[in-house]
């Protein structure tokens, strides 16, 4: 099979699979053909589709590639669905998943300890909608359920790879520590509320 | 003279304290403890005049920043050279305060995430389901949250009206076997459409619970949280119930 032919032949198992493939998958329905070159070949489509300005492209995601359309699109084909749209996650679930997800896999107590609150409601939600599942459990006092996060999870967010979530904001231990006078003031002026309001973030040094 | 109050409805203590700080231009560096404490109970009168529940989260938190700030009045204690100094009482709750703030923030970035995605389609997304493609038999799980579904769907009435002949599940039993006998295929939904009263609704429940033991039928769910088909099992070709015409 030459590189047109090549070409082709994965374009039509990407139009014909709803999910995402992978390499691997490619690589055997197309009896063997280097992953490096399917790789390649499916490159060479993406640049075609910008170029011709098509209406799809290609995108990797969930560990595999799929035909998807041009976001430009999204207000016609919305109008096109038999069926409404998933509702879009509340802020607590959002919470809970951001949770699950840089720190999988995690039980439900210590999901709680970080939002304060109790998340039985929330977990059933996210379970119910194949975004997070059972893991196992820990090896501590009561076995507690581990969670973590699903293929799902990454097609729903358009994710190639847990490795691809934003990184998460960094505050230091440093920034915490506060030096001996400021303790000193803090305590003794409690009565006089002369705090100093500055911009959240800056810790206060003096002088 | 009427007072508009627009008041935020908060999920738990840090979600508020998060607010307090935020709406006072707090350093959350620097907290000063009494301050916070006090606007924190003021918000809780607040919730409590609204007669809005005040989860046992809450008052934890103004039980622990009570503490905190009765820690800050006292004087430190004379320690010995050696030993480290002792950690600022509000230490703790700032880390947890920090540490629920990056989530939230992570959260939100999720959010733009999931909104550009739902402008994007795919095959998947835009057809529906062929008869001949991909199905999986429906778990336990499946089946009790289309059975919740079912009673959520119920009309009230029905569960009030007293119903003088009682529903057998055998009876329901018999029922569904002959519907199968029937029809290869009976849907879940249209096996509870006549039901009369709540007992009717758990007696074909459990007939379908019996018949899956008996492995005399199989459940099928085509599509995620799809319709549930519940189909002859072929393998056994005699009947383990007997059948009575009904």
């Amino acid at each position: 099979m030459n590189d047109e032919e090549l070409k082709r032949v994965a374009e039509a198992i990407l139009f014909a699979s709803g999910e995402p493939v992978s390499i691997n998958e490619m690589h055997e329905a197309l009896d063997g053909v280097d992953g490096r070159v399917i790789r390649a070949v499916i490159e060479d489509l993406r640049e075609e589709y910008v170029r011709e300005k098509r209406s799809f492209r290609i995108v990797e995601v969930a560990g595999g590639f799929q035909m998807s359309t041009d976001p430009l699109y999204g207000p016609w084909l919305k109008k096109m669905r038999k069926s409404s749209q998933s509702n879009r996650l509340s802020g607590p679930a959002l919470e809970t998943l951001a949770i699950i997800a840089y720190r999988q896999p995690v039980t439900r107590a210590e999901i709680e300890f970080i939002r304060g609150v109790n998340v039985d409601g929330v977990i059933k939600n996210l379970m119910d909608r194949s975004l997070i599942k059972i893991t196992g459990r820990k090896e501590v006092v009561g076995r507690p359920i581990l969670y973590g996060t699903t293929k799902e999870f990454l097609q729903y967010f358009g994710l190639n790879s847990l490795a691809e979530l934003p990184k998460l904001k960094e505050f230091s231990e440093a920034d915490i520590q506060l030096p001996e006078e400021e303790k000193k003031e803090a305590v003794e002026g409690e009565s006089s509320e002369e705090i100093e309001v500055s911009a959240p973030g800056e810790t206060q040094r003096p002088d | 003279m009427s007072y508009k109050v627009k008041l935020e409805i908060f999920e738990g203590p840090l979600d508020l304290l998060l607010f307090l700080i935020k709406k006072e231009e707090i350093n959350i560096y620097d907290i000063p403890i009494a301050k916070i404490t006090e606007q924190y109970l003021e918000y809780l009168e607040l919730m409590k005049l609204l007669d809005l529940d005040i989860a046992g989260e809450f008052l934890v938190m103004a039980a622990t920043l009570m503490h905190i700030k009765s820690r800050m009045l006292l004087p430190p204690e004379e320690l010995e050279a050696e030993s480290e100094e002792e950690e600022d009482p509000r230490a703790e709750l700032v880390r947890k305060l920090l540490e629920y703030k990056r989530f939230k923030e992570a959260a939100r970035q999720l959010e733009d995430m999931e909104l550009g995605q739902r402008n994007i389609f795919t095959r998947m997304n835009v057809e529906e389901y062929e008869e001949e493609k991909v199905f999986f038999e429906a778990s336990l799980f499946d089946l009790i949250s289309a059975f919740s579904k079912m009673i959520e769907g119920m009309p009230k009435e029905i569960f009030q009206e007293i119903i003088k002949d009682e529903v057998t599940v055998e009876e329901k039993v018999h029922q569904l076997m002959h519907m199968l006998l029937v029809e290869p295929i009976v849907y879940f939904t249209r096996l509870f459409e006549n039901a009369r009263s709540k007992l009717e609704i758990i007696a074909t429940f459990l007939a379908i619970l019996e018949l899956i033991r008996l492995k005399e039928i199989i459940i099928v769910q085509r599509s995620l949280f799809g319709e549930i088909e519940i189909i002859r099992n072929d393998v056994n070709i005699k009947p383990k119930v007997n059948i009575v015409g009904v």
